[in-house]
């Protein structure tokens, strides 16, 4: 047994490896022996003096395909030693015997080169992934530096995709074994050294946690999921782990409250006959929230319940709220002159509100009306969802912004859809325009007029369209 | 409200959306730039749900003028709402990326004020990475539904990827929970995407210095189980997806209960393992040579949640097996229970050498247990003579088998971290 001495990592691996193949040396007559590596001495005549051989050796090429370099070099950053024995034993089997030796992957000594190769290349992946750097303020430009623990000593396997990926800062990485500095034009290599000796910390990991915290959703605990992708070997130097646990701890909880949470819905006071007079009947009882608590009663929808026409408004107002029918106040009025001016009678249409109780504030003795909330809207509309089922109309005008929300889902600005004819699928056509109390509210005159107008041709088209 | 407040809230009003890969793009360093690209992608951290943190996923407002119910930014939700500004998300990139937190971003957001100014300030924010700090990461873009085409061909010269998530399964499921959105529409802007992507390579053959549109291509999103439709059906429209607009990836999420939801959605969660079941059947179609038919029919609509898709369907079509593991070509390989794509082409390179034994199999890594009903090797192998067995499917059940992830059997890791895992 003759020992063959190399330094400089795999390039001083491969040019021995080139003379000894020519010369036909076979790897169970020789031993590998990395320099610095090696505690026992050496007699120098057991040493094959491959340099010399070389000056005169007939024909150094090697005859092994690109692929097998590209994973021998992976290889070589194994921390096992053993791997320069096998990487010659291959390198002289797919020389000397088997030109396609790597294809047949259930040979024992092919299977120890892949997984060799796998666990460097995925520690090597886990590298580019989990080095964690650190700001340094200096003088002369920051510097960014990080502490990784890889598995297998790659730093330098590693080292030129942070240099492309960072090139225009200056940063360090430190690891057990070396460590390697970027300043902006050269790589410089150092020694290893412990965590204690890395970076300390930097402002951002507290944005870094506040972002894994939020982006963690708690509905889905995968805990395995998560350890095989990122092993806990590597947790020590990654500052948003420290969440994890607590993450866990507090996941059920968190389920618990978003469940806890759901608004609800008046779709749960709904009867399941879903004839007009059922749904009138059974709104009293409806407690999704408590706006009908709080006004005289919940107002229903009134008039025809086969109208082709349905007219959707806001909520109910203060006289309404009184009565308990839809539109009989000021704004009413209002309606009902436009309506006559349309020849249409209430019998012929359904009139409704998206909102079904009188929202409103006291201000002494006065209740002043409040708009809803696109939150109130969402829980009332299973009624007015429900109304609409039952009277099947072809054509819904609404009657300002908040009855288009309900009817269209969807927030829209007037000027978006002032004039058009929406279709909303299943043959529902949809036209939006003022409230009359908007209307009415209206100071300058001019303006008022022009909505007065508007409101007034698009009842028009759609009473056209509802007959047409 | 200072950045981390806005951040907690935008990055969690992110967090439904699955997709976080960022792979397919390729950009070297460039001198004087900040960032590159890598083809494969790199996930920097794993959260407890299992997915992984590839890139900044935030919104830039949860502002919302839709109310679609199975999202929690509807406009009748009462979350608490906040914007970025087009330089808070540009800050924070950048700084989360020298510190080799993340490899990009991934930018979409809630509609304020109309479908192309949202699309425009997202715009703004890719547009001033590239341009003011020459960031060379990776950008995915969600394209606003209802934004106009010539916006959504804007946003492709600054992203690696862009998608239009079509949400839901069917148009029903829309109409039912997201009574504003369409298939059509959405199903417009994928396809002026797709048209952009194919004009933009036919250039490049011709002109070299073209820059590239989109390099990443267009992914999208269907949420599973927040209604009735069936696995049938979200296959049908995936397949549809792929072959219609090119798609690299169409992702799969499990409904999962929002805060403050919309009292029409299930409380529950979505079984994961149903995600997971859909995911592998996407591979299938993708990689294996199936077609959605195959797998199931409207008798079945349902994959089955006990057996993996593939091993489903060979107990189904028993006629089929068993398969001369040494003889059989690549695609009939490629239908065996326990064999994936790797495993096959290992296979195929070594059976020019060296007939295989059930040994040999094992050393490759194939899950022999799932295996050995339906093949044949070059030894004895005794279990084949259960593949008539009335109890196949029961003994399939019964085997306790360790699965390579999705990724180990495609031997592909594309920075992905959703239940695909």
């Amino acid at each position: 047994m003759r020992t063959v001495s190399f330094a400089d990592g795999f390039k001083g691996w491969r040019n021995a490896a080139r003379v000894l193949l020519a010369y036909k040396i076979a790897p169970h007559d020789i031993e590998w022996q990395e320099d610095g590596k090696s505690s026992a001495l050496l007699w120098d005549d057991h040493k094959i003096d491959w340099q010399t051989m070389g000056a005169s050796a007939p024909k150094l090429g090697l005859n092994v395909s690109r692929r097998f370099l590209d994973m021998a070099e992976a290889v070589s950053f194994h921390r096992n030693p053993e791997k320069w024995q096998l990487l010659y034993s291959l390198i002289w089997r797919l020389t000397y015997e088997n030109p396609k030796l790597l294809d047949l992957s259930i040979d024992e000594q092919v299977q120890s080169f892949l997984s060799m190769e796998h666990s460097v290349r995925r520690d090597a992946h886990k590298a580019k992934a989990f080095v964690r750097f650190r700001k340094i303020e200096q003088a002369e430009g920051d510097l960014y530096c990080a502490w990784h623990e890889p598995e297998h000593p790659l730093l330098a396997y590693v080292a030129p995709f942070f240099q492309d990926r960072f090139s225009v800062m200056k940063w360090t990485i430190l690891t057990p074994d070396q460590s390697v500095h970027w300043d902006g034009s050269v790589l410089k290599w150092g020694p290893g050294c412990s965590q204690e000796e890395g970076p300390k910390g930097d402002t951002l990991e507290d944005l870094w946690g506040c972002y894994y915290k939020s982006i963690f959703n708690p509905a889905r605990v995968k805990l395995k999921a998560m350890r095989s992708e990122m092993p806990k070997k590597y947790w020590h130097s990654m500052p948003e782990t420290q969440l994890i646990e607590e993450l866990i701890f507090e996941s059920d909880a968190r389920v618990d409250a978003m469940i806890r949470a759901t608004p609800a819905s008046a779709a749960d006071f709904i009867p399941l006959v879903k004839d007009l007079e059922t749904l009138r009947a059974a709104l009293p009882s409806c407690s999704a929230c408590d706006l009908c608590a709080k006004a005289t009663q919940g107002v229903f929808g009134m008039g025809n319940p086969r109208a082709k026409l349905m007219l959707v408004g806001e909520q109910p107002g203060e006289r309404e709220d009184e009565i308990g029918l839809p539109f009989q106040g000021p704004a009413g009025q209002l309606l009902q002159s436009v309506l006559d001016k349309a020849s249409l009678g209430r019998d012929e249409i359904y009139m409704t509100n998206a909102v079904k109780a009188f929202k409103h504030r006291r201000e002494g003795k006065r209740r002043i009306h409040e708009k809803p909330t696109p939150r109130e809207v969402g829980t009332c509309k299973a009624w007015l969802q429900a109304e609409l089922a039952s009277v099947k109309p072809t054509v819904v005008l609404c009657l300002g912004l908040t009855a288009a929300l309900a009817v269209l889902g969807q927030s829209v600005r007037l000027m978006d859809v002032r004039d058009k004819v929406l279709d909303v699928g299943n043959g529902l056509k949809v036209i939006v325009t003022h409230h009359p109390a908007h209307i009415l509210r209206i100071q300058d005159g001019e303006e008022k007029a022009a909505a007065l107008l508007e409101l007034e041709s698009a009842l028009q088209l759609a009473r056209d369209l509802s007959l047409a | 409200m200072d950045i981390k407040e806005k951040l907690a809230i935008l990055a969690d009003a992110a967090k439904y959306d699955a997709s976080c890969a960022s792979s397919g793009s390729k950009r070297a360093g460039v001198k004087g730039s900040l960032g590159n690209t890598q083809g494969m992608g790199i996930c920097h951290s794993y959260t407890p749900d299992g997915r992984c943190i590839s890139l900044l996923k935030v919104l830039l407002t949860n502002f919302c003028i839709f109310d679609c119910s199975y999202c929690i930014n509807r406009i009748s939700s009462d979350v608490k709402r906040a914007k970025f500004s087009v330089d808070d998300v540009v800050w924070l990139t950048i700084e989360f990326y020298k510190r080799n937190y993340i490899e990009g971003l991934f930018l979409s957001s809630g509609v304020i004020r109309s479908p192309d100014h949202t699309m425009e300030e997202m715009i703004a924010v890719a547009k001033k990475l590239r341009t003011e700090h020459k960031f060379g990461g990776y950008i995915h873009l969600k394209a606003v539904a209802g934004a106009s085409e010539e916006l959504v061909q804007k946003a492709g010269l600054w992203a690696d990827r862009l998608s239009a998530n079509i949400e839901l399964p069917k148009q029903a499921d829309l109409d039912q929970l997201a009574p504003a959105k369409t298939h059509v529409q959405i199903e417009q802007v994928m396809g002026s995407i797709q048209d952009k992507i194919v004009e933009n390579r036919a250039d490049k053959k011709t002109i070299k210095s073209t820059p590239i549109y989109a390099p990443g291509g267009q992914s999208t999103q269907m949420i599973v189980g927040a209604t009735g439709s069936t696995d049938l059906d979200i296959l049908g429209t995936s397949s549809r997806l792929y072959g219609d607009y090119g798609l690299k990836r169409v992702y799969y999420s499990a409904f999962s209960p929002i805060p403050k939801g919309d009292p029409r959605l299930p409380l529950k969660q979505a079984p994961l393992v149903r995600e997971h079941r859909l995911y592998q059947a996407d591979w299938l179609l993708r990689y294996y040579g199936f077609d959605y038919k195959e797998l199931l029919d409207p008798a079945s609509p349902q994959l089955d949640l006990q057996l993996d898709p593939k091993t489903a369907w060979a107990v189904g079509h028993r006629a089929f097996f068993p398969i001369d593991v040494n003889k059989a070509p690549r695609e009939h390989l490629l239908r065996i229970p326990g064999f994936g794509v790797r495993t096959v082409d290992k296979i195929i390179k070594t059976r020019t050498q060296r007939n295989l034994t059930l040994a040999d199999l094992s050393k490759l890594k194939v899950s022999i247990d799932k295996a050995r009903y339906f093949i044949t090797t070059a030894d004895r192998n005794s279990s084949v003579t259960l593949l008539d067995d009335e109890h196949l499917k029961a003994r399939l059940q019964k085997t306790k088998i360790i699965q390579p992830t999705l990724f180990e059997l495609m031997g592909v890791s594309d920075g992905t971290g959703t239940g695909g895992s």
